[in-house]
């Protein structure tokens, strides 16, 4: 009923500032475990409440607007909705639900320290997230991404070690200099030519920018987005696999890297234009570079034993899918690439969430230590199959339909080679991903080893990963939907009315 | 809303307050009472240039006429958009500082010496705010001695905690009367030119004049002179000692204020005197200011990033940061200069947060050692959590004022074509990075080492801190006053200059 009370712009405000708020809240309940875990649960609930009532709004067309104030002249704190915020806000809050439950469990499963602090910057990360997903301007965008960075800096850290403390330096320090060296100079150099950041259907560079210098304006976004960990600056990612699992959940799969290429996303159509990128063939060398990062990084993930640095590597393979689907600049790519983020989301908040369950339960890291460990804890190396199958993108998952939708895209823009690539970069996450819980469950325990006593993770770590990989299944049925809403994106300039 | 009358006697007000206040703080001794004096004073003067800031808001020049002798003959004092908002930061931090002052400077310097301490500070402080305000050549190098004289006993201080001092004081005092003697010879080859001492009427006859070897010596003589004072690479070398040694209050005093009224005086002669009438002017910034800017914005952050100690440390990235507020002067575009202007507040309000930083933990752990800071952040989290909100500032991540000054720059360097300068600015705030989070990482992620007990600082310190650190993250998300007072500035150098502008 207060639903109904509540305005579009409110939500919006709330959506936005509700988890800020939440922060403290949880420093005050420090003193009880308890009372703190339910309200960080219950804060993901309600937020992802809020944000299910923007988009019951956006589908009626009823579109907010939150002006906080301007930073700069012309350069304001300001946020709206368009279709990919949405999906990426959507898909934030959504896990961030399962994320937080399952932290709760590992968490204390775990015995870690230093549980509210956890608690604090994880529900401010999100929140930096969500301000991504809202902002109606690259300033604001930047400014949320930088605090997503710093946010998550102490829980990368979070276990204090010399290890740890590398991990986060370089995490930190890869994700800094690529955004104050390269994105923030290219958000300069826009705001420079085009005397405006506002996303615009249809993109605010053309006719400023002379097409000449927009593949070095491209690569600036491609590589000062750091958080898409496209090659060669991708070190952070499995650096920071030092992080406790829901940590390293919320990088793979919620916040970090999905923020960061929703904003490369976001960047090719509200600021370059889909148009002007395919007409002035200035993604062209990114399709190669993303093919590289493709392969690449998943021939490294093979040959890692490490099961969550595998899983990393994974991850910088598939978000450059996505990067892949920016670059052929086409409506199919960018839906392949909307999709991918997605898809690959829950896929690996899935494979992240069994690591750790894993972690906990056996505390076994090394994949060649795995084998046969399905039979103690089958509900966890099920779950593990059914996401690897996803990032696959084998049928009835959803990972399938981003494949199929990057493929048409390839074969829209007459990129053959792209196509080779797509099918090569399946075949080789098989090769990486599925020997895991194949062997696992139907492999014999290695000779030596003595035979664990190895149980399923606690039921607040066990129902996350059946749900997310329940998850995987039914996007595959709902994919249509998706599809329907993500052909709303305003890829041309608005004539005569809005949309 | 204020009264004419006050309103014209301000701008004397301004200056005389302090400095006839100044002998009393020697004369009354003892902790409070001399501190109570300048505390008081400090307000007043803040009170004085918040009302001359306001009252110059809507572009009036206020002029005031000391004596009643109309200039060119008599000595004239003229506030305007530019030195009204630099006298706001000196006496905002002035005030702060000296609140600041009072539990750092009793753990810092003996008792007998207090009122003597107090005195300089004040004496400090009415040099700085005289040289802002006056409109007359010489009266310039008047209150810029009073000003650095005080400053090297101020610095001298410091030789209770560290005999280095002394040394420290000395060199400044050397390097710091070359700088003021390059400058009055500067002037005395103007005054052979022109026969006049007042700014404005100095300007005119200059243009007048033309070109000549003399004046083009004049010009070199003032640039070098001021280039010594604001520590611009390669005449800094006085500046890391002197602030790692005087007392802390003394390092926040002078780091925020001193080398910023230097880069006024930068500014005022460049623009205002000399008006770049002759291309050799222009030529002097591009080819020679220019460069060493870039070498010091470079070099001072690579130093900064192998010191041991914290006060050195934030020495040195100030060496860096003056190179950025040279670089926007030698820009000469609007853009360029209003990205000066902005900096020189945004630097103030974040170093200033910075070194009182610093002085905290030398008063509660004796120590501004990096490795001996270990772990602080847990035992001192509020004096720490304004370290990390400076040091985001010299770094220029979004939401502090650091990030303000350096997206008008960058913006000001692309207008201008200038990549390399660009990349140099970002990347100099990349190995900013790599200083700032040196100390970070050792004050929360190492240990307390064994045996070693600290205490937050007390609230008197924490405020004044707390005001800066929370400046610089207002004033990062809401640079709307600030930009509005740096392009008022900029645009009344630009009005008074004879440069073209497209």
């Amino acid at each position: 009923m207060t639903m109904m009370l509540l305005s579009t712009n409110s939500a919006l405000f709330l959506a936005l500032f509700l988890p800020l708020s939440a922060i403290v809240l949880l420093g005050a309940l420090r003193e009880f475990p308890r009372a703190r875990d339910v309200a960080h649960v219950g804060t993901a609930v309600v937020t992802f409440s809020l944000v299910l009532l923007l988009l019951v709004r956006f589908l009626k067309a009823d579109i907010p607007n939150v002006f906080l104030f301007e930073v700069m002249p012309g350069l304001p704190i300001n946020f709206s909705i368009e279709p990919l915020g949405m999906v990426f806000a959507l898909l934030a809050s959504g896990l961030w639900i399962f994320i937080s439950l399952y932290a709760v469990g590992y968490m204390r499963a775990n015995g870690e320290e230093h549980q509210t602090r956890f608690a604090m910057f994880f529900t401010l990360a999100v929140a930096a997230a969500l301000g991504i997903a809202f902002s109606a301007n690259l300033f604001t965008l930047f400014i949320y991404y930088e605090l997503l960075t710093l946010s998550t800096y102490p829980l990368v850290a979070h276990k204090g070690t010399p290890e740890a403390r590398r991990g986060a330096r370089i995490y930190l320090s890869i994700l800094l200099s690529t955004s104050i060296g390269f994105f923030l100079v290219a958000i300069i150099w826009t705001w420079t030519v085009a005397g405006t950041l506002d996303f615009a259907a249809g993109g605010i560079l053309q006719g400023h920018l002379d097409p000449g210098y927009a593949p070095l304006l491209l690569a600036l976004f491609a590589f000062g987005i750091g958080k898409a960990a496209l090659m060669p600056f991708h070190r952070w990612l499995p650096s920071a696999m030092v992080a406790p699992a829901p940590v390293s959940a919320l990088l793979h799969a919620v916040a970090v890297v999905k923020g960061g290429v929703f904003t490369l996303l976001k960047v090719s159509v509200y600021i370059f234009g889909t148009g002007f990128l395919s007409a002035t063939h200035a993604a062209v060398w990114l399709c190669w570079v993303a093919a590289i990062s493709i392969i690449v990084a998943a021939v490294i993930a093979i040959s890692k034993d490490d099961l969550k640095a595998r899983l990393a590597y994974s991850t910088i393979s598939q978000l450059a899918y996505v990067t892949l689907g920016v670059a052929l600049a086409n409506q199919m790519g960018m839906i392949g690439s909307t999709m991918q983020i997605v898809m690959h989301a829950m896929a690996k908040i899935t494979l992240f969430m069994c690591a750790g369950a894993i972690y906990v339960a056996a505390h076994k890291t090394k994949v060649s230590e795995m084998s046969g460990l399905g039979r103690q804890m089958p509900i966890t190396f099920i779950a593990f199959f059914v996401a690897s199958l996803s990032i696959v993108g084998l049928p009835p998952m959803g990972g399938a339909w981003s494949k199929w939708f990057l493929l048409l895209s390839a074969a829209d823009a007459n990129q053959i080679a792209m196509i080779a690539v797509l099918g090569i970069g399946s075949l080789l996450s098989i090769a990486y991903l599925m020997p895991i819980p194949v062997k696992a469950l139907f492999g014999a325990v290695p000779a030596g080893q003595a035979p664990s006593d190895a149980h399923e993770p606690p039921l607040s770590m066990l129902l996350p990963i059946c749900a997310t990989a329940l998850g995987c299944v039914l996007l595959f049925f709902f994919a249509n939907e998706i599809y329907g809403f993500l052909l709303h994106v305003p890829l041309l300039p608005p004539e005569g009315g809005l949309q | 809303m204020i009264p004419q009358a006050i309103i014209s006697q301000l701008p004397i007000l301004q200056v005389i307050v302090p400095l006839i206040a100044a002998p009393f703080c020697a004369l009354l001794g003892g902790r409070n009472r001399a501190w109570a004096l300048a505390f008081a004073v400090s307000l007043v003067t803040f009170a004085i240039s918040a009302m001359l800031f306001a009252s110059t808001l809507d572009g009036t020049v206020l002029s005031y006429q000391l004596g009643g002798w109309a200039p060119p003959i008599g000595i004239e004092y003229r506030v305007d958009a530019l030195n009204a908002f630099v006298l706001l930061i000196v006496s905002g931090v002035g005030a702060l500082t000296m609140l600041y002052a009072r539990e750092s400077v009793a753990y810092e310097i003996d008792e007998r010496h207090h009122g003597l301490f107090y005195s300089a500070f004040v004496f400090c402080m009415t040099g700085l705010l005289g040289v802002t305000i006056t409109g007359d050549a010489f009266n310039v190098f008047v209150f810029l001695e009073i000003s650095s004289l005080s400053t090297y006993a101020l610095v001298a201080s410091g030789a209770k905690r560290d005999r280095r001092a002394l040394t420290a004081a000395y060199n400044y005092l050397i390097m710091g009367t070359i700088g003021a003697t390059f400058f009055v010879i500067g002037l005395g080859l103007l005054y052979m030119i022109t026969g006049t001492l007042n700014m404005a009427d100095l300007a005119h006859k200059l243009v007048e004049h033309g070109d000549s070897r003399t004046l083009r010596m004049g010009f070199a003589f003032i640039v070098v002179g001021f280039g010594l004072k604001l520590a611009m690479f390669p005449l800094h070398l006085w500046l890391p000692n002197a602030y790692t040694h005087a007392p802390s209050a003394v390092s926040a005093f002078v780091s925020a204020t001193s080398t910023k009224v230097a880069v006024y005086l930068m500014l005022r002669f460049l623009f205002t005197v000399f008006g770049f009438s002759i291309p050799f002017e222009v030529d002097v910034l591009r080819t020679i200011v220019l460069p060493l800017a870039l070498i010091g914005i470079l070099a001072g952050s690579i130093v900064a990033v192998f010191q041991e100690d914290l006060k050195r440390l934030l020495a040195y990235s100030s060496i860096s940061q003056i190179g950025y507020m040279l670089v926007g002067i030698t820009l000469l575009t609007p853009g360029g200069l209003m990205a000066s202007i902005i900096h020189l507040f945004n630097h103030a309000v974040a170093k200033a947060a910075l070194f009182m930083v610093a002085g905290a933990y030398v008063m509660q752990a004796g120590t501004s050692t990096i490795s001996d800071l270990r772990g602080v952040g847990r035992d001192m989290p509020f004096t720490t959590a304004a370290f990390v909100v400076g040091g985001l500032s010299l770094v220029g991540v979004p939401m502090t004022v650091g990030f303000i000054s350096k997206w008008y720059l960058v913006q000001a360097a692309l207008e201008q074509g200038w990549w390399p300068v660009a990349g140099l600015i970002v990347l100099s705030s990349l190995v900013a990075f790599a200083y700032v989070w040196r100390f970070v990482e050792a004050a929360y992620m190492y240990p307390t080492p064994d045996g070693v007990i600290r205490r937050e600082a007390p609230l008197t310190m924490l405020i004044p801190m707390w005001i800066f650190a929370g400046s610089s993250i207002f004033f990062g998300l809401n640079a709307s006053l600030t930009s509005a007072a740096a392009s008022r500035a900029a645009s009344g150098l630009i009005a008074a200059s004879s440069l073209i502008w497209q």
